[in-house]
């Protein structure tokens, strides 16, 4: 096994581990980190998979690194939304009520 | 110059970059006059693309000069240029529309205009890209801007639905990048063109698809992966509710339709183009019932919003493994429902957003006395709600007509029940609306005037979605270039 | 969620990486040979680093949107507003301030470094405009810049200097005949542009996703 191939190995457990995470953490903070698992898998297979047969390949290098960029982005995002909602409603996860928006006579005026 | 020279590709990515940009250094809450002059220049490269295409055939563009596997190549094709068409015809009207909405509600105003500016650039550039990689930037642009509108009002449901909206996108173009990742290591390119001679039944290659597919599913909220985007449309400012019901959704849904019937076709099962139809079917219905249970007008429409992604989803069983011309029949409907929904919900929300700031409420049961205030604006909700329904002569009637023959014609009747049926409930939460705007006003002169602008641009958007009905052969003939 | 979901959607999990693991496994070479096209390139693409060349010209699209994704992740930031009332402020630490004050002007040397290695080692603008970051992160923690609520008119101009010398240079391609695409000659000069003014706003970007939110008073906390 080359060590390219190792690293796509590695990419698929880690993207699988980063799924199951953004869907199982309760917490807003642990989903984020579980997206940046998960989008290390697959940069890891891009560069991994890609460079399988020992050739450097400078295209997935240069796709990655606009794809980490990407992902900072997002997360910084992530994490600035996550600190106003914490502000907002006191805590840093997702309210259930919000998804299942019930149909609720009393609720107050949106606009 | 001679308008033949004129390259209407790159600068349809261009122009939209450079006025968010400028808008962005003008400051917060400027820029809606030079978004609608960049919006105005983009309709005609726009139609300018159309009118090439029906002459030269497919456009080309090689991104630094350099084609396709080493460059990016932007191409134009029939598809593609129908996806462009509708987003000038949604962006124009919703940034006269946002013009006089945030004179009215100041929140979310302070960023929109470079915000959405970046968002039509990422919906141009993700349909005329032939790049999976590239695909990939322009989707994460997309996602990332549509969550910064969403988010914009700054209340405590906009950004709690801004950050399920957020993780689910990441989520869906995640999924994208390692079927992008896969596919790089097993050919080498990630063009388009360069992959269409090479793609073959391996299993790697089965599971980037399946990724791929997936995660756009998730992007277009196609049942049950809706949950993120009721909150997300219903609660932000209304013409960012527009923008991201009417375009946003089927960016993703153009993708799944490209990679499906394109890079992906020796690929396509029956099985699962089953599958995907039968979730279609269960949006059509869940989100019908749904949108006719909401106490909130525009969690209505939004909801709606989750039936009619349903429709889109049953070009898949239509269209995979069909005789040719059944299959030309129920593609061309599904596109043309994107496009009719398009229109139609855009100038939903649009009306919708003109009632509530006349009825200073958005609880349906408070509507009362808008029919009589507010006329133009409820009619353009019931027009629009013509075209959801899919009654003549409206683009929804075109689309549906041209699915039900093609479930006839390959003995598929159970979509055809699926069709008749939804258009049915689609009636029933459309007059729910109307029969509470027709209701008298509790006290008196509780309704006010709104900004005539409001109701127009709904209007126009409205009878955008009626006409399409009528013109819809043109249409037809647009999208067959290059298919 | 309940116990039998989560088992669930963990053996499911497991199941994907099995099975990523196992379509990975003994690929054929892949038909395409991408990294001879790069080298047989290289020359004229006006640098002689092949990633920073993928980067900046030949896939320099990606680029120009990507560095719009970095803009947008900002703005949806400021749109989404921040609560100053629920800030606590940090103590003010002197020594904290004074290695900053020492360190600030060593990481604009090493980023001017990146910066120009790019061309032809691992280096680049980004790699740059991180080291310029985390010096605009240092100097925000330590004391002497303060936050971000409003982007005031110069800030803006250098937020988006970079893009718009990007946007400019993309534009001046189109009439070489395609966007992005450098005349030969000014190929190394053009990208060295493109390098410094994303350095500069990539660098602002970057710390004002870390600076963007309400001004902290400093001196005993708040709540």
């Amino acid at each position: 096994m080359s060590l390219g191939l190792f690293y796509a190995l590695v990419g698929g457990g880690l993207f699988a581990l980063g799924l199951a995470g953004l869907i199982l953490q309760p917490r807003l903070l642990g989903k984020i980190l579980a997206f940046n698992i998960l989008g290390s898998g697959a940069f890891l297979v891009l560069v991994g998979l890609a460079q399988r047969g020992g050739t450097p390949d400078p295209v997935p290098q240069a796709m990655v690194l606009t794809g980490i960029v990407v992902a900072v982005a997002a997360t910084a995002l992530a994490l600035a939304l996550t600190r106003r909602l914490a502000d907002l409603s006191g805590a840093a996860v997702l309210p259930e009520d919000d998804a299942r928006a019930p149909a609720n006579p009393r609720g107050p005026d949106g606009d | 110059m001679a308008i033949e020279s004129v390259a209407p590709l790159p600068w349809l990515v261009l122009l939209p970059l450079a006025w968010a940009t400028l808008s962005f250094l003008l400051g917060p809450s400027r820029g809606a006059g030079i978004a609608i002059v960049g919006l105005l220049l983009q309709a005609g490269l726009v139609l300018l693309l159309a009118w090439q295409l029906t002459t030269m055939g497919t456009q080309h563009h090689a991104v630094g000069g350099w084609g396709a596997p080493l460059g990016i190549d932007l191409v134009a094709d029939g598809l593609s240029v129908v996806m462009l068409l509708m987003t000038a015809a949604v962006a124009l009207p919703v940034a006269i529309y946002a013009r006089a909405w945030f004179v009215a509600k100041p929140a979310g105003a302070a960023w929109f205009w470079p915000l959405s500016g970046f968002l039509v650039a990422a919906l141009n550039g993700l349909f005329l890209s032939a790049d999976l990689f590239n695909i990939y930037v322009t989707l994460e642009l997309l996602g990332l801007a549509a969550v910064g509108l969403t988010a914009a009002t700054g209340e405590r449901r906009a950004v709690a639905a801004a950050m399920r909206y957020l993780l689910a996108t990441l989520l869906g173009s995640g999924a994208y990048l390692m079927g992008v990742a896969l596919v790089y290591g097993t050919y080498g390119s990630v063009s388009l063109a360069v992959l269409g001679g090479l793609v073959e039944s391996l299993p790697v290659v089965m599971l980037a698809a399946g990724l791929m597919v997936a995660g756009m599913l998730l992007k277009t909220a196609l049942f049950p992966l809706h949950f993120w985007l009721p909150p997300a449309h219903g609660g932000a400012a209304t013409p960012v509710s527009a923008l991201l019901s009417a375009l946003v959704i089927k960016a993703s849904f153009y993708l799944a339709l490209r990679l499906w019937f394109g890079v992906f076709e020796p690929l396509a099962a029956v099985s699962a183009a089953q599958v995907l139809g039968a979730l279609g079917a269960a949006a059509v219905f869940w989100g019908s019932v749904q949108a006719l249970l909401q106490a909130r007008l525009k969690m209505l429409v939004a909801y709606s919003t989750v039936a009619q992604v349903g429709y889109l989803f049953l070009v898949f069983p239509l269209a995979t493994g069909t005789p040719a011309e059944a299959a030309a029949g129920a593609w061309q409907g599904g596109v043309l429902q994107a496009v009719a929904h398009a229109l139609a919900k855009a100038a939903m929300f649009a009306a919708a957003g003109a009632m509530i700031l006349g009825a200073g409420s958005d609880r349906i049961d408070r509507l009362g006395g808008v029919g009589a205030r507010l006329p133009l604006a409820l009619f353009a909700f019931g027009l629009a709600g013509i075209v959801l329904m899919g009654l003549p002569p409206t683009g929804g009637f075109a689309t549906k007509w041209l699915l039900l023959m093609a479930a006839l014609e390959t003995g598929q009747w159970w979509w055809a029940a699926v069709l008749v049926g939804g258009g049915l409930l689609a009636a029933a939460y459309v007059f729910r609306v109307l029969l509470a705007a027709f209701a008298p006003v509790p006290e008196q002169g509780r309704v006010t005037g709104v900004a005539r602008s409001l109701e127009w641009t709904a209007f126009a958007l409205a009878t955008a979605g009626v006409l399409l009905g009528l013109f819809a052969a043109h249409v037809v003939t647009l999208l067959d270039v290059g298919a | 969620m309940n116990r039998w979901a989560s088992v669930a959607v963990a053996l499911l999990c497991a199941v994907l990486a099995l099975a990523l693991a196992w379509a990975m496994w003994d690929l054929p070479p892949a038909p395409v040979a991408l990294p001879a096209q790069v080298a047989g390139s290289l020359a004229i693409s006006g640098v002689e680093h092949p990633v920073t060349a993928v980067l900046l010209n030949f896939r320099g699209y990606d680029t120009l949107l990507e560095v719009g994704v970095l803009l947008i992740a900002l703005l949806g930031m400021l749109a989404a507003g921040a609560t100053p009332e629920r800030m606590t402020a940090l103590p003010p630490d002197p020594v904290l301030e004074g290695l900053a004050r020492l360190l600030a002007p060593l990481m604009v040397l090493v980023a001017g470094y990146l910066l120009w290695a790019g061309a032809f080692r691992p280096g680049g603008a980004f790699q740059a405009a991180a080291v310029l970051a985390a010096a605009g992160v240092l100097l925000r923690l330590a004391g002497p810049v303060t936050a971000w609520t409003r982007p005031g008119r110069v800030l803006r101009l250098a937020l988006a200097a970079g893009f718009v010398v990007f946007l400019a240079v993309a534009v001046l391609g189109l009439a070489q005949g395609a966007m992005l695409e450098y005349p030969r000659a000014w190929a190394g000069s053009l990208i060295l542009a493109v390098e410094a003014g994303l350095t500069v706003s990539l660098g602002l970007t970057l710390a004002g996703l870390f600076l963007a939110g309400p001004e902290i008073p400093r001196g005993g906390p708040r709540t």
